[in-house]
């Protein structure tokens, strides 16, 4: 009796999934302890109130990209933390030593790993970049569906908050950042590890999914007028493409990890081994989401490196419509290279010839971008501040990752080192080279126009070296050693002449730490030295941009006055031109959204509906799902409450700071 | 303060470089020293594609210190011209170059992906031997159907034979790689994939699982010996004698989810094993139950 | 800007964000879709689509959806040429066609649940219980939405609002009045053809 009260209260959840191992323990005891610190120190220091009223439930979109990046640094802590735990055992773990952890937790990590990454790092850094920054570029005063934003940031904080969940009880899926089936299915995983990832990743999914919609209607309707789409800067192009791509590909997603879900949850067989199921239908939905979320990350990363190189060599972008064209042939192709994931299926010459060569004709519109940006240095005045640190070693680093993306779209190649070691050092060559230099680039650029100082320059050019030379200690060995036949995702090996290669992985791996500790130290270090590093015009890099155009930090409404935009560089050709102050006349009322809670609300909900699904807690589940409806229904019928801000009080402000 | 800055860098780069040379100066790199003909070939393969990248790469470098050092702002006798934003033919010529150079790699894949598919039958003047692979968790299982053997974690064949290998699993997903032989392939339940392999030069050789099917993944690797005929023959002469034989029964003590500490040998007794692990997974048998 | 036409921005803008949520939509169903057409030899020795659908049966669901599609359409036109009264007819039919379309739906349901070939049967049963209750769950999600619309339009049939908001459920009920149609061809009509 008791025994099925409980079942029916806590559904498979109980004690026995606490974790047993010290490595695990310690990640089960730490977490909440911290969450606990936090939420004591805003007891103590009573800042509560005030995190409510300005972040938590703020509907601007530079507040949320403020949260979105807070997180995905936070993330890229313990992503990063699980990869150091990954080269530590591996550098041990040959032939009597087994290194020191268990496979079962070595499995958890490396999936962790790449799901936190990709999901909370990449996806955060993103999205929170492009709320900082489009509607400023646009000049626009807001994103399309404000509300719709803060839903999309608490869903992916609802995801975050689940994967992170795993380590306090359940522990995470085994299976790899996709999880192939049949080894994420019911018979060979029962647990809730599996489960804990498909709910996250479907929660943040859909919150993804959102953001793709808002910021295309953002970007099609919310441009400040005479801004045609060929005069967009173009990293609101590149996140155009990307978003595109978001609304093409992520449903995708959805149904993948749905199928896997239903497969799991009611015993169907979409993707068993028997009853007619079909793994294979899986690889190839999953890779229809996986490839074209490569080029989602990387596009806007292209454009955030084309805006700095524009800034920081003077001059405007070379080749602005080849780089628009090699954009839209990137999202072009994109869809329709997913089976070179998987050339190893077995699925014939000419399917894999066809998927080949596509794969290596995205090659042709990125190298034209790469020497569209060295000759947008030509005849420049080139200044090297960090961002355009970043930039040199995101050359350097992504076009050797480009350059073994090629080999490996050769099909007769693949079959020699695909799921080995020089698989992971290619995808990570792309991945930080690309990804990651781009955003921490677009971190350090767009920083004095969200807080109103700017970083400090030094230590962020010691942070990129520091991710320079660790990138190349950690990867550089493991293409060595996939040549060596040294397979993915290994717990341990035989051959003690892979150590040394797997030692020096592991310090790269420290010297990677080193970087973004120097990373942090630098938002310290520039806290503390805020007054010296202040940004007083608005303007600190000679941008080209309208977000220069408007004061640092930049206001709630972005622009006091809705620009009128005649060229492509507006900013630049402004100040070229010396235009005139406007108008007392020319100010008007601006409405802005109020807070609002309700996103949080849902996300909760959300997130609980998953934490039911993940422990068969039906009735929690059913409850959730209930909720969330019920607020998307309220919010749909309740008046949008709006605040104004009134024109005389804009123009005083805007005469204050000109004078 | 500029010179700091070349030395700097010049040491680190010797230094990665050094560290480089004392990594690799005597390992082995099975896919660059291959042991037999398909993967000869592709070790061709991966060193025309480096040689078509670096056409693009080297320019992309050296452009990339050139114009950094020479439109520093610093440098007052650069030219410094911000209305260059576009030029037809420079940009022209990055659209040929790149095109040109992954025609010519396009044909050639179109080309390799057809004479190295790992479905097609290696010329050879030795007829084809038939080995058939079944993964398991956590180990290989190698039945040779003519010569009435199989093997666990050991793979033993005649040099310059061509092999098809027929491969399926009993376990999730796994892939099956020589990488001194050349070309991996899945193996997956209730489906038969097909690898074409030889061995030109005899020795001893590793294979391996590339992708992860559980907690014993890591230990699903296994020696290959590739052997002149007669001892091939005198081999599985010899062990199809033997009294430790695998039938259905045996099958299914193996195929517990295990991993081996030495590899196994057996007189194979049931010679359509394959068929009937393939069968496991066939929607009727499992609606009638197992076959035996 | 002044407030009305700043209503009416907001308007036209949330009008292409729901178009384009109706392609993420689309992308979802085509995934099932693709799915559907992968797995539908996967009976796993139960029956094949040509021995359980009745296509007449479908079809009687066709026409009931159709005819829904068709009320929400005058509902829609009556609000614009502010017939209130026209219009609430037409949204309450609707939602009842609604209802018997899922009854239908669940009746089928039943009865393939009843004679053994539930979900867990085969990967054909799994993908055709998946394709069809996907689409059944957003009419459920769409009826949810027209109640409570409804509810909205009696309480106050003059607002500006009331149009605005009856055409984006218009959109989606023809929306899925579309993909029902393929289903129909696809699982039904085809079904039974192979």
């Amino acid at each position: 009796m008791i025994h099925t009260l409980a079942e029916g209260l806590l559904g498979r959840l109980s004690l026995d999934y606490l974790p047993t191992e010290p490595a695990t323990i310690g990640a089960a005891v730490g977490l909440p302890l911290s969450a606990l610190a936090i939420v004591a120190a805003l007891t103590y220091f009573k800042k509560w109130r005030w995190l409510w009223d300005n972040w938590l439930t703020s509907l601007d979109a530079k507040k949320i990209g403020v949260m979105y990046i807070a997180v995905a640094i936070a993330m890229l802590l313990r992503g990063l933390a699980d990869a150091l735990m990954l080269r530590a055992h591996t550098a041990q773990a040959v032939g009597d030593n087994s290194g020191l952890f268990t496979t079962d937790t070595f499995q958890q990590v490396f999936s962790a790993h790449g799901t936190i990454m990709i999901f909370f790092v990449a996806m955060g850094l993103m999205f929170g970049l492009i709320n900082v920054a489009l509607p400023l570029m646009l000049g626009a005063r807001d994103v399309a569906f404000p509300f719709l934003n803060s839903v999309s940031f608490w869903l992916f904080a609802a995801g975050m908050i689940l994967i992170n969940t795993s380590l306090v009880i359940g522990g995470f899926s085994n299976g790899g950042w996709l999880g192939y089936p049949p080894l994420t299915g019911l018979e060979y995983n029962p647990g809730p590890g599996v489960d804990y990832w498909i709910w996250s990743l479907q929660i943040a999914g859909i919150g993804s999914l959102l953001s793709g919609i808002n910021f295309t209607v953002t970007i099609l309707k919310k441009r400040a007028r005479g801004m045609t789409l060929m005069k967009m800067p173009i990293f609101a192009w590149s996140v155009l493409v990307s978003m595109v791509l978001v609304m093409l590909a992520f449903p995708l997603l959805t149904v993948s990890l749905g199928l896997l879900s239903l497969d799991r949850l009611m015993g169907m067989h979409f993707f068993t081994s028997d009853f007619g199921g079909n793994p294979m239908m899986y690889i190839n939905l999953i890779w229809a989401w996986g490839h074209p979320e490569v080029y989602i990350l990387i596009l806007p990363a292209f454009g955030i490196f084309s805006e700095v190189v524009a800034t920081f060599a003077r001059k405007a972008l070379f080749g602005y419509r080849t780089m628009v064209a090699a954009l839209i042939a990137i999202m072009f192709f994109s869809f329709i290279v997913w089976q070179h994931h998987f050339f190893t299926m077995g699925a014939g010459a000419n399917v894999n010839a066809f998927f080949g060569i596509m794969t290596m004709v995205i090659a042709i519109p990125t190298g034209v971008k790469i020497f569209n940006w060295l000759f947008t240095m030509y005849k420049g005045k080139i200044r090297f501040d960090a961002p355009m640190v970043w930039f040199l070693c995101f050359v350097v680093t992504f076009t050797l990752g480009g350059v073994t993306g090629v080999m490996m779209a050769v099909p007769a190649i693949d079959f020699q080192v695909h799921n080995s070691m020089f698989l992971v050092a290619h995808f990570h060559n792309t991945i930080i080279g690309g990804v990651v230099f781009g955003f921490l680039a677009g971190i350090t650029y767009w920083f004095p126009k969200i807080f109103g100082f700017r970083l400090h320059d030094r230590l962020g050019k010691y942070s990129a070296y520091a991710w320079q030379i660790g990138f190349i200690l950690a990867f550089m060995p493991l293409y060595a050693l996939g040549l060596m036949g040294a397979v993915r995702r290994i717990d341990h090996y035989d051959d003690p002449s892979w150590q040394p290669f797997f030692i020096v992985s592991a310090v790269g791996v420290l010297v990677i730490m080193l970087g973004v500790g120097l990373f942090i130290l630098q938002l310290a270090v520039s806290i503390w030295k805020r007054k010296e590093l202040r940004d007083t015009t608005g303007d600190p890099w000679n941008g080209r941009t309208l977000e220069w155009s408007v004061p640092s930090p930049a206001p709630e409404y972005n622009f006091a006055i809705e620009p009128d935009v005649t060229h492509r560089d507006e900013w630049w050709y402004r100040k070229e031109s010396k235009l005139a102050l406007p108008k007392k006349s020319s100010y008007q009322d601006i409405w802005v959204p109020k807070n609002s809670g309700l996103g949080i609300g849902i996300a909760v909900f959300a997130g609980l509906f998953g934490f039911a699904m993940i422990w068969h807690i039906w009735w929690l589940g059913f409850v959730a799902f209930l909720v969330v409806v019920a607020l998307i229904v309220f919010r749909t019928y309740a008046d949008e409450p709006e605040r104004r801000i009134s024109a005389e009080h804009l123009y005083h402000l805007d005469k204050g700071r000109k004078q | 303060m500029k010179t700091r800055g070349v030395l700097i860098l010049a040491v680190v780069l010797a230094a990665i470089g050094a560290l480089g040379w004392w990594l690799l100066r005597d390992a082995t790199l099975d896919v660059l020293q291959p042991a037999g003909n398909i993967a000869e070939q592709q070790r061709s393969l991966l060193i025309v594609a480096s040689v078509l990248s670096a056409i693009v790469v080297v320019p992309v470098f050296t452009l990339l210190i050139v114009f950094s050092v020479r439109y520093r702002e610093g440098n007052k006798k650069a030219i410094y011209d911000p209305n260059l934003t576009h030029d037809a033919r420079l940009e022209a010529l990055w659209w040929g170059i790149p095109i040109a150079i992954i025609g010519v790699l396009g044909v050639i894949t179109w080309q390799t992906s057809h004479s190295l598919d790992p479905y097609k039958r290696i010329a050879s003047s030795n007829e084809t031997m038939n080995i058939e692979v079944v993964a398991l968790q956590w180990k290989w299982l190698f039945l040779y159907p003519h010569q009435r053997v199989a093997t666990v974690d050991k793979l033993i064949i005649p040099v310059d034979v061509p092999v098809e290998f027929s491969l399926t699993s009993d376990a999730p997903m796994s892939a099956f790689w020589i990488p001194s032989l050349g070309s991996q392939i899945y193996t997956m339940n209730g489906m038969t994939s097909k690898l074409n392999l030889i061995a030109t030069e005899p020795g001893s050789y590793r294979g391996y699982n590339t992708n992860i099917n559980g907690k014993g993944y890591a230990s699903m690797d296994f020696m290959v010996e590739a052997v002149d005929k007669k001892t091939f023959v005198d081999w599985h002469g010899e062990l199809a004698k033997s009294s430790n034989g695998l039938d259905w029964t045996t099958y299914k003590q193996l195929s517990k989810p295990s991993t081996l500490d030495s590899p196994k040998e057996y007189a194979l007794h049931n010679t359509s094993l394959m068929h009937a692990i393939e069968m496991k997974f066939m929607p009727e048998h499992a609606m009638n139950g197992e076959i035996e | 800007m002044n407030h009305i036409a700043h209503a009416h921005d907001k308007h036209e803008t949330a009008q292409l964000g729901f178009w384009l949520y109706l392609m993420t939509d689309l992308m979802l169903f085509a995934g099932l879709f693709a799915t559907y057409m992968v797995l539908r030899g996967g009976t796993a020795g139960g029956p094949t689509a040509a021995e359980l659908f009745d296509p007449t049966f479908a079809l009687s669901e066709t026409i009931v959806l159709l005819l829904s599609s068709f009320t929400c359409g005058i509902a829609a036109l009556a609000l614009r040429y502010k017939k209130q009264s026209l219009a609430l007819w037409g949204l309450g039919l609707t939602i009842a066609l609604g209802l018997v379309f899922l009854a239908l739906e669940m009746k089928e349901f039943a009865e393939f649940y009843s004679e053994g070939h539930t979900w867990q049967a085969s990967a054909f049963l799994s993908s055709f219980f998946t394709l069809v209750g996907t689409h059944g769950l957003h009419i459920s999600i769409g009826l949810v939405w027209a109640s409570t619309l409804l509810g909205y339009l009696i309480r106050s049939p003059h607002h500006d609002d009331a149009h605005r908001k009856m055409s984006l459920f218009a959109l989606f009920w023809h929306f899925l009045d579309i993909i029902w149609v393929f289903i129909f061809t696809i699982v039904y009509l085809l079904g039974v053809l192979s």
